[in-house]
């Protein structure tokens, strides 16, 4: 069958459009590797109307439930290509006229009319030697996964947005001490967060200061063990006159990095940062293309779930209004 | 569904199988690991017979998460002849797990 609209990404801006594609009766795809997306690694979410005070995850999954109720059909993976077929249709390929083939990465395929794109970002890595070592072993991209793991220890969080800070005061429900380090001078996150962190007295800011390298036990001082894990951060200025601070974890949370790289064979069109340009109504440059969430140049203004949610549901908008006017010309 | 391992059965379950385990080191408050999970219970299905596959709590069973230096989760260790020859931290694909642990079958 040919989908009137597929959906790439599962978080917030993907399960809203599925949500209202599915009320304007279209028949969706959702096809996305993480259930509830970014969302799912907030702790704790007291932003999105309608709850007090519920975890990422649970936001999540309620959204994939209701878009599921609703009628749309959700396939957990990744998608590696699109080809879009050519206006008169396209005998060698066997593509629909004006439509696109989705191929995922099983190879599994698809044919749909249109399509939103709201895959989101990846975490950015901070790329400094040892962070690739030290994965599972002290460096994590997961406060809410790993905090845990760090009763009574000592902890360095890199960062400064929302993220970070509300990763930061997690921690410090676990953690003894809490150093977060901050390339600038001001802490970026929503004033709420900034004052909740600044009145714990488990957390240190450190303004101004990058990580240059992050250091196993052994290099810091410590027996080296089988198995080696992280044992300090050095620091590219002296914070209380060194530059080496001795923590037994670090924690990266320095936003994300859109995921549009299996977008290139549209020749759709890309900001300077990667990000997806669209215009008012959420459209690309490709007719019948649509984004929405944070792999649009529209997510620098604000990446919230709940920004994303409202433009994938102008998304889905797009693509009925798009899908209307097909069936005019034809 | 898979098995249940814990510090008291870890060693009979695991170290003395005679196939490869894959232990999935998970906990309930980590959203990753909610994701993991169905993609875990695939694998168990796929690969009956080949390796055993089954989920170690994190909260129950501290002695093997120390003793494996588990300090993140998800975890997937995977087992063989009594030792861990392969370690894959944070979500996974399907096809990425069962690639990189397709050389110790």
């Amino acid at each position: 069958m040919t989908y009137d609209v597929l959906i790439i990404g599962s978080g917030p801006a993907g399960l809203m459009a599925a949500i209202y594609a599915s009320r304007y009766k279209l028949s969706n795809l959702v096809i996305g590797r993480v259930l509830g997306g970014t969302i799912t690694y907030a702790h704790k979410v007291e932003n999105f109307p309608g709850f007090k005070d519920i975890s990422g995850v649970e936001l999540g999954q309620k959204m994939a439930e209701q878009a599921k109720a609703l009628g749309a059909e959700i396939l957990q993976e990744g998608v590696s290509q699109i080809i879009l077929g050519a206006e008169d249709g396209n005998a060698e390929s066997h593509i629909s006229p004006r439509c696109f083939r989705i191929i995922t990465e099983t190879g599994k395929e698809f044919e749909s009319k249109s399509l939103i794109v709201a895959t989101g970002t990846e975490r950015r890595k901070l790329g400094v030697s040892g962070e690739e070592e030290y994965l599972g072993k002290g460096v994590s991209y997961c406060t809410t996964c790993d905090a845990p793991f760090f009763k009574d220890k000592t902890a360095v969080l890199v960062g400064g947005s929302n993220a970070a800070c509300s990763g930061a005061l997690h921690l410090a429900d676990f953690a003894k001490k809490i150093y977060l380090i901050y390339r600038k001078r001001e802490l970026r996150a929503e004033p709420v967060w900034v004052e909740e962190v600044k009145a714990n007295p488990k957390i240190e800011v450190i303004y101004e200061t990058n990580v240059t390298k992050i250091l196993g036990v052994g290099e810091v001082g410590g027996i080296r063990e089988e198995g080696e894990r992280v044992g300090g951060v050095e620091l590219d200025k002296p914070y209380s006159g060194s530059n080496i601070l001795l923590t037994d974890g670090v924690f990266i949370e320095i936003g994300g990095v859109p995921a549009g790289e299996f977008l290139k064979s549209l020749e759709i069109e890309f900001d300077e940062g990667g990000y997806i340009k669209v215009g008012e109504r959420m459209e690309t440059n490709i007719p019948g293309v649509f984004a929405a969430g944070d792999v649009t140049n529209k997510s620098l203004i604000l990446s919230q779930a709940i920004t994303a949610c409202a433009q994938g549901a102008i998304a889905a908008n797009s693509a009925f209004e798009y899908l209307k006017s097909l069936t005019r010309t034809n | 569904m898979g098995d249940v391992f814990t510090d008291q059965n870890f060693e009979k379950e695991v170290l003395k199988s005679d196939l490869p385990v894959l232990v999935d080191f998970f906990a309930h408050w980590c959203g990753p690991c909610q994701m993991l999970s169905p993609v875990v219970e695939e694998i168990a299905e796929e690969m009956e017979g080949k390796i055993k596959v089954g989920k170690l709590d994190v909260d129950e069973s501290p002695q093997i998460v120390e003793e494996y230096n588990v300090m993140s989760v998800p975890t997937l260790i995977l087992f063989r002849g009594g030792g861990a020859v392969k370690t894959l931290t944070g979500f996974r694909s399907k096809e990425d797990i069962l690639k990189e642990i397709s050389n110790f079958k």
